[in-house]
Parts: C-alpha cells; structure tokens; sequence
C-alpha cells in the first residue's frame, strides 16, 4: 500500500535495529523510554517491538488512551444520558465496552436504548438533522486529535441551525500530563516518543518544556513500525548525546506549528480546564470544556445533569498502570478477573489500551534469550 | 411493486403461488419435485457429513454476493473441508412482511446458481413471513450433507509439526467488504467479498494429495480465530510469517483506517490447509490451477516447540501472539 508499506519494510527495519543496537551499547546504560500514545503502544506490541530492542532499552507504555483515561463516572453518566426520553447516543465504538458501575452501553444497547456508533463527530450532524424529533448526544472523548472535530461540528451545527445537537464533552490535553509523569518520582523516564497525530495538531511547541524544565528529550513520531525504530534510533541517539531536544521525525506530517486551522477551532469553541484522569487524579489544566460561546452544546447543561467525577473501584491498577509504573501481568486481575469479555477496567476495553495490547499480543519473554 | 405479506406464510393459496413460482421455479430437481413433506433420498455410503448454518447479513445485497449465495456457499464450504462431497440442502427463509419480491427472486435466483455450480440439490425448504420490523428483511437457515470422500481423514485435531499451512488467496475480503458496504466507506479499488463455493477447489486438493491434515474455512473471526481451533484442537504452536500474507491493497487500506487486523476478518471463500511440507508444493501447484486458488500461498507453519499458541514473526523481525479473538469488531477512535 503506497505511503504504508514503505513504512512497513523488513529490510529497513533490519538496518535500525541493527544501528540502535550499536547506539545503545555504546552507550551501557539502562534507558526508559515511554511511549505516550497508545497507537505507538499497539504498533509495538504488533509488531513485537519489544523483542528486538536492545536490552537496555526499556518500552514503558504510558497513558495516552482517551477511552482509558475517562473516569467511571463519565460512562456512568453516559448510561443516563442514554436512558432520558427522546435521546440517541452517539459515540466511537470504543467506548460500548467500557464499564461503568451499572453496564455499559454494549449492554444498555442490548436492551433496546438507541446508540450508535460513529466514526467522526461529523456523522452527528446527519444524524441530528434526520432526527428532528430526538436530541442527539455525542459522546466527545479523545485528545488534542479528535478535539477540534468536535469543535468544527459544533461549528457547523450553528451554521446549519441544528437544536438538537449535543456533546457530552471530556476532551482531554497531552502535555499537562506527561508533565505530571515526568514529576513522578520512581518513573525514571529518559525521554519520550510523542504522539505523531496529537503533534500534527498541537505543533512541537507545546512539548518544548520537557527540554527546557526537565531536561528530557521527545521525538515526535508515527505510528508504523518503521517510524517507531527511526524514533528509537534518534532519541537514543539524543539520550547517549545528553543532547535535550524535541527532535521531530514525523516531518511528512508534523508541522513546527501543527495544524492553525485545527488549533482555530480548539480555541473558538473550549476553554482549558482542570481535568480527572481516571486512576491518576485531578491534573491541572489538562482538559477542554465548552466556552459561553458554544455551551449550548453542554449536555450536562441542557439536562441539567449534576455531574460528579469518581473513579471505579474495582481493585484494578489501571492507575499505575497507565503511568508506567506497572506492566499489565503484575495486576491481580490481568487475565484472570479482567479480559476482553470481562473487562473491570478500560485499559482492557480500548483496542489501545495497554492491557489489550498486553492480552492479544504479549508473549512470555523466550528462555533463549541472552 | 409486489411485496411479501403475512398471507404468503399462512399455508394456503398464496404460500403455494410463491413455492411454485419462484421456489420451484428456481431450485427444480428430481427430489423436491416430489413435493413430500420430507426429502426421500437413496444413498449409496457410509459416512456422510451434516452441517447447518443461518444468514443474517446486513446488508443483504453486496459487491461481490448477496445473502442466497452466501447461504449455499456457507453450508457447501463446511461439507466441502470437512473431506465431503456436499449433495443436498435444505433451505428455510424467514421473510419480513413487505420485503420486496423481486428482490426475493434475485435471492433464489443467485442460491440455485452456486447450487448448480457446486453440484449440490436444494431437495427441501421452508417459508415463514413475519410482521414488519421482527425480523431484518430476511433471514435464511441452509443445512447440507455431504458424503465424506473414502481414505479421507480430515479434522481439526491432525495438525503435526512439519505440517506447512496453506491459504487459497487473499484474507479479510468478504469481512472489509461488509463493514464498509455498512458505514458508507468508500475505498478506492472497490472492495468485492470472496463468497464462493469451494468444493471443486477442495477436491483439486485432495487429488493432489489425499492426506491433508486439516482444512477449515476461514470465515468468522478470519483466520486468526481457525489457526487457534486447531492450534487447541491439535495442541500444537503455529507460526505464521507475516510478510507472506496475501492481503489486498483496497483490505490493507481499509483495515487500516478502521483499526483492524484482516487476520481477524470474516472470509467466505477462503479456506487454511495444513499439509506435510514434503506435499505442500504439489497441493499448491493444484491449488494455483483453480480459478479459486490462483493467489495461494504458504502463510506459516507448524512448530516443533510445545504449547498450543498461534504467533506471528512480524515484518520488522519481532514475533507476536495471535490471540482468539473477542468481542465484536468496532471502530477505533483516533
């Protein structure tokens, strides 16, 4: 596939790894990486990464699952939402699976409550205009990525007039986060690689203080897996270097400033706001909320909903999880309580959550290996 | 425009206007045309297969097929690995009060056609009409026998180590085809399902060489969900290379933006063959002769190492686990 496969060649690949193996014995230390987006985590494990890295450089998996990362009650939320007269849920098919305390919605929709599965917020206006009679309700979760499509259809609802559209909104930011991941004590990290796609929106900018305050060098890029090894190769190269720069290898799509337009409508409609990250707290001014100008597409507004956030509490480790802290095999109830069927947490729902990746694809490490 | 009503379900003149006009019509041969209330057939075997399968597609029209051809190559496919000559079916329609006729007609029509290609009689049937909105247009149950071939010893618990495995073409084509007929995806290169009736296929194969392990059709779940049947089934490790995989450009493209593996999606003419490596290249060669198994290709093999997991060697030099899958097929999110 044009533009793909390139990206996919075994002979490339071949030659990073044999140059990073070069790289990071020279250089003898241990090295943590995290991978913040959990499309990098599935490309790795996809792939099986892991298995041909040298090996002291070590993958950590970090939090960058929008589904992961929304509190319980969101979805709790979601499920009354879902139960109010005349409405229709529309959401990513990502978010059917996650529990809540009471269901999910895969399960609310078995019972006959009208959701649907969209595959942009766009889809919403169709809906929202062939439904005159219902109150169309999206559920608008993801980061910097699918944030300004909720702002561009919002946009576009006033221009068209729709009443009968509504977001149910808990877009959150990156960079506050991997702030707060770099504070944490035991973690360790020696430097990042940053999310291509959020990237292409935010610019590089936005991550320059994991530089200049903490001296951690990013390298912002794809997710196919020979952009995953160039990544590796230029931040391990810039960690042996003690060299702190935000180096961008994602330059086919990733502008210095991203993408304006985008960053226009992120502006036009949302106000940064604190934000609950499920498992990992209140995290200042990581999340997006509706401005005076666009609160008519509040639905916690419109029906006068008191929203209050709490976390499940199920006895899974999502938290450290999501912060790298642990690996999905040291929870209690990896495999055993939790899995694809089963979920107790939604690191195992989303198809890029940590846990799932470490349920489809991970391997016990060979016995052979050195 | 004529549509199906509730009074075409009831028994009387209008049920027996539509079985002859377009049942009858359609799927004619010796032992239907005898009208008993059960099929009386004679037969000259020992050992037959008897499978059933129901057809609730949506949509019921699609690039490549429709819900009738899907349903005889369904239930012929699983008489036809299973190492059996598939003979007769049964066909039984659930039919949603106002569902156009012509579109019925269509229906038959496509079902009578893949069941004169395979060699297969429709011998019995049945029809039921329920009020609008019980049911999806139409839904439609095929069961089949088949008389399983002498010296033919096939199923799922055979693989060895050695054994190479073998698919009859591209994968996820039937599977992609549906989801983006479904969301209104539009891709170029235009996606067609795989649907077709794999017997004279299978019975190349088995010219070549009798003793095949195992052959299953790679249906729902792809092929990700069969290689670890047999891979529990058999109890042993499979491993498959990743850059042997034959997958369409249009598939690749599609999976991608949806966030699927085509391992894990449906085919409804592709079949996985596991074959003693020192037969693999005359089954293959027989393979690429038949118009269905032109893109054959060997995708892994067996391993000596213990276990019972299925694991892919990835293009870049790792090595993953191909779990069964769960849960239903959804979209990603970003």
């Amino acid at each position: 596939m044009k533009f793909v496969d390139e990206f996919r060649s075994s002979d490339y690949s071949k030659l990073l790894v044999e140059n990073l193996q070069t790289i990071a014995r020279s250089f003898g230390e241990k090295i943590n990486i995290m991978e913040v987006c959990g499309t990098h985590t599935m490309t790795i494990f996809r792939y099986g990464i892991r298995d041909i890295l040298p090996a002291n450089v070590n993958l950590i998996s970090g939090p960058g699952c929008p589904v992961c990362v929304t509190p319980q009650s969101y979805i709790d939320t979601a499920l009354d939402l879902s139960s109010q007269k005349d409405v229709i849920i529309a959401t990513f098919g990502d978010m059917m699976k996650v529990p809540g305390r009471r269901g999910s919605l895969l399960k609310k929709k078995a019972e006959g409550t009208d959701i649907r599965i969209v595959y942009s917020p766009m889809d919403c206006l169709t809906l929202a205009s062939e439904n005159p009679s219902k109150q169309i309700v999206f559920l608008a979760v993801g980061f910097e990525t699918t944030a300004p499509m909720t702002a561009l259809t919002a946009i576009e609802a006033i221009k068209s007039g729709l009443s009968n559209l509504f977001f149910f909104t808990a877009h959150k930011i990156v960079p506050p986060v991997m702030e707060a991941l770099v504070k944490e004590k035991d973690l360790n990290l020696d430097g990042f690689l940053l999310p291509g796609n959020v990237c292409a929106i935010t610019g590089t900018e936005p991550f320059e203080f994991l530089s200049q305050e903490f001296k951690i060098p990013g390298v912002v890029t794809g997710f196919e897996p020979v952009d995953i090894l160039q990544g590796l190769n230029t931040l391990v190269g810039l960690i042996s270097q003690k060299d702190y720069r935000i180096a961008n290898d994602y330059k086919r799509i990733v502008r210095p400033d991203g993408n304006v337009k985008a960053k226009e409508y992120l502006n036009k409609a949302f106000n940064i706001v604190d934000s609950n990250w499920r498992g990992m707290g209140k995290i200042p001014k990581s999340g997006l909320e509706f401005n005076r100008e666009f609160e008519q597409f509040d639905a916690l507004k419109h029906f006068e909903i008191c929203y209050e956030e709490y976390d499940g509490d199920s006895g899974c480790r999502c938290g450290e999880i999501l912060k790298g802290k642990i690996n999905p095999t040291q929870c209690p109830l990896f495999k055993r309580l939790c899995t694809p069927e089963n979920p107790i947490g939604s690191c195992m729902v989303s198809s890029e959550g940590t846990c799932a990746a470490y349920f489809r694809y991970y391997k016990e490490p060979e016995k052979m290996e050195e | 425009m004529s549509t199906i009503t509730l009074s075409h379900g009831s028994g009387g003149t209008q049920t027996n206007k539509l079985i002859s006009d377009l049942f009858f019509k359609y799927f004619s041969n010796d032992i239907l045309n005898q009208m008993n209330d059960a099929a009386q057939i004679d037969i000259d075997f020992k050992k037959l297969a008897f499978t059933t399968d129901s057809f609730v597609v949506n949509p019921i029209f699609f690039p490549g097929g429709n819900i009738g051809k899907l349903a005889v190559c369904g239930t012929v496919n699983d008489l036809a690995v299973s190492g059996a000559k598939p003979l007769y079916l049964t066909s039984a329609f659930i039919l949603e009060e106002g569902f156009p006729i012509a579109d019925l007609e269509t229906i038959v029509k496509s079902m009578a056609e893949e069941a004169q290609k395979s060699g297969v009689k429709i011998v019995a049937g049945d029809t039921k009409v329920v009020e609008k909105g019980n049911v999806d247009g139409i839904y439609i149950n095929t069961s089949g026998i088949g008389k399983i071939y002498e010296n033919v010893n096939i199923n799922c618990a055979n693989a060895l180590p050695g054994d190479v495995i073998i698919v009859n073409g591209t994968l996820g084509d039937h599977g992609m085809t549906i989801l983006c007929e479904r969301n209104n995806l539009a891709f170029e290169g235009d996606l067609v399902s795989d649907c077709a009736c794999l017997n004279t296929l299978v019975d190349c194969m088995l010219e070549a060489y009798d003793g095949i392990h195992v052959i299953r059709d790679a249906t729902r779940g792809g092929v990700a969900a069969v290689l670890n049947e047999i891979s529990d089934f058999s109890k042993v490790t499979i491993a498959l290379e990743e850059n042997s995989l034959p997958i369409k450009e249009e598939v690749k493209g599609a999976a991608e933006m949806l966030g699927l593996d085509p391992l894990y999606v449906a085919n409804e003419g592709k079949l996985c063959a596991f074959v003693p490596e020192a037969q693999a290249e005359q089954v293959l060669t027989a393979m690429r002769a038949h118009p269905l198994g032109t893109n054959a290709a060997i995708i892994g093999r067996v391993t000596e190492e213990p276990g019972n997991k299925v694991y892919l060697n990835t293009v870049v030099g790792g090595k993953r686990l191909v779990d069964m899958p769960s849960g239903i097929l959804l979209p990603r999110i970003c």
